[in-house]
């Protein structure tokens, strides 16, 4: 069942481009002046103002693509996303190869605006679109037993040419607890911008966690593992003390190696204030209850 | 006439000055492009990197010229002082958008200094090379005396590696062209070193 989640805004907010730039400027313009907080928050939602196209294609973090920010939108073209397919094993009722027809079979693309916060304390709004992860899910039958969905990026190293040096442990992988995985909030996203997912932003099907740190949103997904252990995450291999498992967004644990109490709004230019990060990156209210009684200084 | 003699030659036809107003030009012209939006979505990481990056490269080459005049006996000494004081100014730079344009919060400055270890390893830096830029003139070479003046100045091997342990340590992931970075600092310090020449007993 789609829907579960509201979104503030409507596609209206999103087009056309020529009405951000302005509303851009104007926000920009009445925080130089110091007239008002551009500080967003649930209750300011009409503040939350999408990054243009341009921005959320050229700013990217694909490693597989390079480790700069410019390189996913330079090399990505040579990733081939027809055909596709998804094996989704494990603890399912339906396993098998999924074609990229058939994950889509039966479910509701829906356009949703979140928030994007990256782990290096830069951030983004981006519009969605795509299909809720519980929807996937229920579509296979997940298998009583199964406490943790893991995920894993396409490897192939004759079109991704930064998987030549081992930055990670290839192929990326990523992991969420069950009831994560069913949230409401948490998507499946096969576009943006109304556009099908350009290859830099993980085409053709990626993951959207919006409360998490960015990394755990896995781009170009081949495979989908219902499991009974807590999957191998792949930051949080490569060091577990700056990315944890649950690498929910926290502006009051700090990475070690710099604050995540701010964050860089991306486009805003050389002079752009930073703004603070919010709790869960402003999902609080939906997401908190899944975490009660665990002291998310110790579950990071 | 050798290789060497035309650039030796070239280089004391040359005068120094010029080094520097090149040397600004990339300064000034990564900033307009980050005012213009030349440097993508995000300019101030891109100025902070690049100028920290471009303050290392001009570290690494001022330590290249006086191997380059013991190994191949070209000199290039004359143009030394200007790399140096021209990766001072990039250091200095790369310092100035990191505290105005991306951290912006005093005290969160602060904490990151004495919190984040490549941080205070980078000011570490930073703070090893003020003197140097400081007597970077014939009048404190006059005033220390030139012994003097030598041993202050081996303090930029105490820099190079600083920043390029600095560059290494703030990237994430196991990443390639850090480590180059670092071997390079790592290389040019120990052709200093006055190895002990006694011969090694060999073992067998």
């Amino acid at each position: 069942m789609a829907g579960r989640w509201k979104n503030d805004l409507t596609y209206n907010d999103v087009t056309p481009e020529a009405v951000f730039l302005n509303r851009r400027q104007l926000i920009a313009g009445a925080a130089a002046a110091g007239v008002a907080g551009t500080i967003a928050s649930p209750a300011m939602a009409e503040e939350l103002v999408p990054n243009s196209f341009e921005d959320i294609t050229n700013y990217c973090n694909f490693y597989e693509f390079g480790t700069g920010k410019d390189d996913p939108a330079r090399y990505a073209s040579a990733l081939t996303t027809q055909p596709w397919s998804i094996e989704i094993d494990g603890m399912v009722d339906n396993p098998g190869t999924y074609s990229f027809e058939q994950v889509m079979d039966g479910m509701t693309v829906e356009e949703r605006i979140y928030r994007f916060r990256c782990v290096e304390a830069w951030s983004m709004v981006v519009p969605w679109n795509g299909f809720e992860l519980a929807d996937l899910l229920e579509k296979v039958g997940v298998q009583s037993g199964a406490k943790y969905v893991a995920f894993e990026t396409a490897y192939r190293p004759d079109e991704m040419r930064g998987v030549a040096f081992p930055v990670l442990d290839w192929p990326y992988r990523e992991g969420l607890r069950l009831d994560e995985a069913m949230h409401p909030l948490t998507m499946v996203a096969t576009g943006l911008y109304g556009k099908p997912m350009p290859n830099q932003n993980g085409a053709p099907i990626r993951l959207v966690v919006p409360w998490k740190y960015g990394f755990k949103s896995i781009k170009s997904i081949v495979r989908i593992t219902l499991t009974d252990e807590e999957p191998f995450a792949s930051w949080n291999q490569a060091n577990p003390r700056e990315y944890g498992f649950y690498s929910n967004v926290n502006p009051n644990v700090d990475h070690p190696r710099w604050s995540q109490a701010t964050e860089r709004v991306i486009g805003g230019g050389l002079f752009a204030k930073r703004q603070p990060t919010l709790m869960f990156n402003g999902y609080e209210d939906e997401v908190a209850s899944l975490y009660e009684g665990m002291d998310l200084t110790t579950f990071i | 006439m050798t290789l060497t003699d035309t650039i030796n030659g070239a280089a004391r036809r040359l005068p120094a000055w010029p080094i520097y107003i090149v040397g600004l030009i990339p300064a000034g012209g990564l900033f307009y492009l980050g005012l213009t939006g030349g440097l993508g979505p995000e300019p101030v990481k891109v100025l902070e990197h690049e100028y920290g990056l471009i303050a290392l490269q001009l570290l690494l080459a001022g330590l290249v010229i006086s191997p380059l005049r013991k190994y191949s006996k070209v000199n290039l000494l004359k143009f030394r002082r200007a790399i140096g004081v021209l990766s001072f100014i990039y250091v200095t730079l790369h310092l100035l958008v990191w505290l105005v344009l991306d951290v912006q919060i005093v005290s969160e400055i602060i904490k990151d200094i004495y919190k984040r270890p490549y941080i205070t390893i980078g000011m570490v830096g930073f703070l090893v090379m003020l003197p140097l830029a400081l007597t970077s003139n014939n009048w404190s070479v006059r005033k220390l005396g030139a012994a003097t003046w030598r041993r202050l100045h081996q303090l930029t091997y105490v820099a190079v590696i600083l920043g390029a342990a600095h560059f290494v340590m703030l990237s994430k992931g196991f990443q390639l062209e850090p480590l180059l970075y670092l071997a390079a600092a790592l290389g040019l310090v120990a052709l200093r070193v006055k190895w002990n020449r006694r011969p090694v007993p060999q073992n067998g």
